[in-house]
């Protein structure tokens, strides 16, 4: 079951003891569609972690409102309301091996899920699942979080919210500090999730080949509002724009602009991956 | 754990910044004794005056300091409490028993009071004028003939400001594994006092863990370097004592004795 996210005039800051920052968010309205995969793009500061962080309570809207599926979070509300937010949503955080503290990986696993209601017995029974859903071997199950390889650690701290059996993922840059293998191997864990369970997912990333290649709707931010949202293609076909904001174009978008260049062209179409680059040369006869 | 404002540095150009920290700890430390000169009303008004034209010099609000006294203020009030209630003498307004409120417990009450507010607003007038290093720095010269002593005075200073660099990044990581547990469903501040205590667990571990895998990757980033303890070693940012630093040390002692004049003669209360 998916849901629909919904953001209206969102304002919100934060409060460091006696520093409120300036606004980090300003007034953003934007719909997030059911079942849709978006990637959050834009330069560092421009408050895409915090657009995350609305999502579950974990940042309050100062002013405007936050629909969730069917729960509204306000500032007024945020008590009852947040609660049941992060019922629905589970958060994947930069680095998320930092949040493992259990004795054993199952345990840790199984925190999520308690922390929500969920009986011991079939908190079990899901770490058992998640942790071969993600790839491990289930005797991982009783070894202590911290003899594991950081890899390791960033899987079952990944298979600790999926135990939570979401409806909207939101993750900031799971694949931080990944080698390119294992970066992909992560979006791929992530992308088949997504489709498996028809969940709504966020994903904040720096890669454009992540957004182009997984995301069926990019948003782009730029200080705090939301400048751009709409498919991945429409977003790299504007080449000046995309540098504009700051943010690079995907790989194979990059070789075809320069062949366009090179070879006096235009392509018909605009090419996200090598596989669609490959074909649209032919077809065009280049190649 | 945002609220503490003691041992905050605020960025300025105040003359209290641009004062020697040797000169800033050591004004410090003495204010600290020339309280206890002060017996009656006059002169808890020119400690008063004095103190709140330091705030006033700083440049930082006042909300900030008033902030910076909350964490404290039921210690404080507990011990202004006992001596209200504990202190005899003068016109008794209310007698129970062991426990008189009186005149003389009511006066000394704001005495009490007045000396930790002072001590705190002073002190933290110091640590938001000053660059935790540059404070470091200071205790370290200041400590310097504890070396005769065979102290390791050098160390202990370099275990100050290790440490004191560090408060800003573990705070920032406390805020990232709060985050994360609660995005877990964890509700911090909310059940019985067993189950509050069980929720430390998931917040404490993850920080130890990265604090003790951030010290190694420090003292292996160290040991690269070369560092090596008991070796005379220079520093890059050098103290420079001015002729206002002086003056500062001047306006401690002639605020002693100020005080010293406008004091009561022999003992009071207590």
């Amino acid at each position: 079951m998916a849901m629909q996210i919904n953001l209206q005039e969102v304002t919100a800051d934060y409060q460091a003891g006696p520093i409120r920052s300036p606004e980090i968010l300003k007034s953003i309205s934007t719909t997030i569609k059911s079942g849709s995969f978006t990637a959050v793009v834009g330069q560092t500061g421009s408050g895409k972690s915090s657009l995350l962080k609305l999502m579950n309570g974990l940042l309050l809207p100062k002013k405007g409102e936050v629909a969730v599926g069917e729960v509204t979070i306000t500032l007024e509300n945020a008590k009852q309301s947040v609660k049941e937010a992060r019922r629905k949503v589970g958060m994947v955080f930069q680095f998320p091996e930092s949040q493992l503290f259990a004795e054993t990986v199952e345990k840790d696993i199984m925190f999520g899920p308690m922390n929500f209601g969920v009986p011991e017995a079939e908190a079990k029974e899901i770490a058992l699942e998640v942790i071969g859903r993600v790839g491990l071997d289930a005797s991982i199950l009783s070894k202590s979080p911290f003899s594991l390889s950081g890899g390791q650690k960033r899987y079952v701290a990944m298979a600790g919210i999926l135990a939570m059996r979401p409806d909207i993922l939101v993750l900031d840059e799971p694949d931080a500090g990944l080698d390119p293998k294992g970066k992909k191997e992560v979006m791929d864990l992530i992308h088949a999730w997504h489709k498996e369970r028809g969940l709504t997912t966020l994903l904040v990333t720096h890669d454009m080949d992540d957004a182009a290649y997984y995301a069926d709707e990019v948003v782009v931010m730029e200080e705090g509002r939301i400048v751009f949202q709409g498919e991945p293609e429409q977003l790299f076909a504007d080449v000046s724009a995309v540098h504009q904001w700051g943010l690079e174009l995907p790989q194979a978008r990059k070789l075809q602009v320069k062949l366009e260049q090179e070879a006096g062209v235009t392509l018909p179409q605009v090419c996200l991956t090598l596989d669609q680059l490959a074909d649209a040369l032919v077809e065009a006869g280049l190649a | 754990m945002n609220k503490l404002i003691l041992g905050r540095y605020f960025p300025g150009d105040s003359l209290l910044h641009c004062i020697d920290p040797r000169a800033k700890l050591i004004a410090g430390i003495s204010f600290i004794f020339i309280l206890f000169i002060a017996n009656n009303w006059l002169t808890y008004l020119v400690l008063w005056l004095f103190t709140f034209t330091m705030m006033k010099i700083s440049g930082v609000s006042l909300r900030i300091y008033i902030r910076g006294v909350r964490p404290l203020i039921w210690l404080i009030l507990f011990t202004v409490l006992l001596q209200v209630m504990f202190t005899a003498g003068g016109e008794i307004y209310i007698d129970w028993g062991p426990i008189t409120i009186s005149s003389f417990g009511l006066i000394n009450g704001v005495y009490i009071f007045s000396r930790f507010a002072m001590i705190i607003f002073v002190s933290t007038v110091i640590t938001l004028t000053t660059k935790p290093i540059d404070l470091t720095d200071a205790i370290n010269y200041l400590l310097q003939p504890l070396k005769r002593l065979k102290l390791p005075v050098d160390e202990i200073s370099l275990m100050l400001s290790v440490a004191l660099r560090f408060i800003p990044i573990i705070l920032d990581e406390t805020q990232k594994v709060l985050d994360a547990q609660r995005a877990r469903g964890i509700v911090f501040g909310e059940g019985s006092l067993l189950q509050q205590m069980k929720k430390i667990v998931p917040m404490f571990v993850p920080l130890f863990v990265s604090s003790l895998v951030r010290a190694e990757d420090m003292a292996n980033a160290m040991e690269v370097r070369g560092y090596q303890s008991n070796q005379p070693r220079s520093s890059f940012r050098r103290l420079h004592w001015r002729k206002g630093d002086t003056f500062t040390l001047f306006a401690m002692v002639l605020l002693s004795v100020i005080l010293i004049v406008l004091r009561t003669e022999g003992h009071h209360f207590h």
